[in-house]
């Protein structure tokens, strides 16, 4: 069954496929970065940062009328472009949806070699932490 | 441009390892101040090590055994004649520089650094020369006291000796700073300490790979080296003190290897270095230690700082003739380290973007976030250089960072 998050995910791997190189990809995260959100500086405190990443990244996740609510930002401007790419397949969806939503586009879109869970700012964190937020919150 | 004083070209083909491609393009590696390649001349010795002579060192009767420590105490010698250290028995072999500063701080701990005493470090440590000694300090009731650098990135050496009371117990100062890449004045800093009787260690893991460094000359106390970052294998390090220190010293940890006579209720401890080698010993990256250091020797460390000197020089130059781009440390004599910020960047984008390019540098704190801290950043970029780097590879960051200071701006 397809499902709003995986419409949205295949739109982004089209959106990719014509890059076909990782400096292309990075030009486009790093427009994807300056469009996203202004920086925040509520959202830029200690108690939304996450640990352990290599540039900072804030994020904080709230629930209304049944609705995951994202806000995320990020020093660095390629992690605010994925953070962008993010908000865009999972705001304002279900919490539970959120926590089990495989997120394959990641991988397609060529931003694999920063899903390595040994890499430090691994957008593997950032991931597991936007999925873990959402099974707490959706209980 | 700069003139060579060794033979690039004959080195690079030493390292097989930077003839290979990153993400289709040429490597130019420029992370060596985390760790060096290793010649091929290293790899071979520990492949044969294994091969021919594989035995635990100063337990067996069996040839094999006594080979293997020949081999091991051999690369004991090799070691004190590289750092100018009086005898063989004040070489002490710790898995990395970080293992040797904690046996230090472990020693220390023991009965030599009590409540109320202090211990100097500076602002400019890594975070390996600053946690051991924070964590002693706390857990005995001791200070740590602070010396702090300047705008430049130099050390406020007169800010040395209102830090230095009777209750100093060690000034703990590293040689080279891994992200200022300042070099220390460490024999005029030794001799203010001593003035007090206050013992000196230095943390030379940046300084031993770029330049000539003899323990007598510099005068201090104790040193600690690290292999990985001087063409050897990861694993290996080395902790050098005082004869005459290391005797006093409790052993700092325990268990096989470093002991005399056990019975139920004591334990006498071996001798000298013996006593500080608990346990079995990474024989191999001994190994890789001693032809690492023939391979610098061969070359001549002379010839190898001056080519650091120079790659440097050029580094510099070249970086600060850019727009927009924020250099930290600018010592005369720089050496190893060149860490820097684009204006508006961050540090981990810019890293990627050369990354891309097949250039290799770290972003981050470089375990140093009283640096960071002092110049009011988060994280920084930082290229370091060895001995078979090239200008033509400082060209390459110069283009990557111009790419990516368009691409960010």
């Amino acid at each position: 069954m397809s499902t709003a998050i995986d419409e949205t995910q295949a739109r982004i791997i089209e959106e990719f496929s014509a890059l076909d190189d990782s400096l292309d990809r990075y030009e486009r995260l790093i427009d994807l970065g300056r469009r996203h959100d202004p920086p925040d500086e509520q959202l830029r405190s200690a108690e939304h940062a996450i640990p352990g990443c290599q540039s900072q990244v804030w994020i904080r996740a709230e629930v209304r009328d049944g609705r995951l609510h994202l806000h995320a930002d990020s020093d660095s401007l390629i992690i605010r472009g994925v953070l962008a790419l993010l908000l865009r397949v999972l705001d304002g969806r279900r919490p539970a949806e959120v926590a089990a939503a495989d997120l394959h586009f990641l991988e397609e879109v060529g931003l694999t070699t920063h899903l390595s869970p040994s890499r430090a700012n691994g957008v593997a964190t950032i991931v597991r932490h936007l999925q873990r937020s959402a099974a707490e919150l959706g209980e | 441009m700069i003139t060579d004083t060794i033979d690039i070209p004959a080195i690079r083909a030493d390292f097989p390892i930077l003839a290979r491609e990153v993400r289709g393009r040429p490597l130019v590696y420029l992370d060596n101040a985390a760790t060096t390649h290793k010649p091929l001349s290293v790899l071979e010795e520990v492949l044969a090590f294994y091969r021919d002579l594989n035995s635990n060192v100063h337990r067996g009767a069996h040839s094999l055994s006594e080979q293997a420590s020949d081999r091991y105490e051999a690369a004991r010698e090799t070691v004190r004649r590289f750092i100018g250290a009086a005898d063989a028995c004040e070489v002490v072999f710790t898995h990395g520089t970080t293992d040797a500063i904690n046996l230090l701080a472990a020693s220390l701990g023991e009965q030599h650094v009590g409540a109320g005493d202090e211990i100097v470090v500076t602002e400019m440590e890594h975070h390996s020369n600053l946690v051991p000694w924070q964590k002693l300090c706390a857990r005995i009731g001791a200070t740590l006291k602070i010396v702090p650098f300047d705008e430049d990135g130099s050390l406020r050496t007169e800010m040395l000796e209102s830090r230095l009371t009777e209750r100093t117990r060690l000034f703990a100062l590293t040689h080279v700073s891994n992200v200022l890449g300042t070099v220390n004045p460490v024999k005029e800093l030794v001799r203010l300490a001593h003035a007090r009787d206050i013992p000196v260690l230095v943390d030379a893991a940046q300084s031993v790979p770029r330049f000539p460094v003899d323990v007598g000359d510099l005068g201090c106390d104790f040193l600690v080296v690290s292999g990985h970052k001087m063409y050897a294998e990861t694993g290996i390090g080395v902790l050098y003190g005082r004869a005459e220190w290391l005797r006093r010293l409790p052993a700092g940890r325990y268990g096989g290897g470093m002991v005399a006579t056990v019975d139920w209720e004591r334990t006498t401890e071996a001798d000298l270095p013996f006593k500080f080698e608990a346990g079995t010993p990474n024989v191999a990256a001994a190994v890789s230690l001693d032809a690492a250091i023939r391979y610098l020797n061969a070359i001549g460390m002379e010839a190898v700082a001056e080519h650091e000197r120079q790659l440097m020089r050029y580094a510099m130059r070249r970086l600060t003739e850019l727009d927009g781009v924020r250099v930290y440390g600018e010592t005369a004599g720089k050496c190893g380290a060149l860490s820097f910020n684009l204006d508006g960047a961050g540090a981990y984008d810019v890293a990627l973007i050369l990354d891309t390019l097949g250039i290799a540098v770290r972003s981050g704190t470089h375990c140093a976030q009283p640096i960071m801290r002092h110049y009011g950043v988060n994280t920084a970029v930082r290229a370091s250089f060895a001995l078979y780097n090239t200008t033509e590879e400082i060209d390459a960051l110069i283009d990557g960072v111009k790419r990516a200071r368009a691409m960010l701006r």
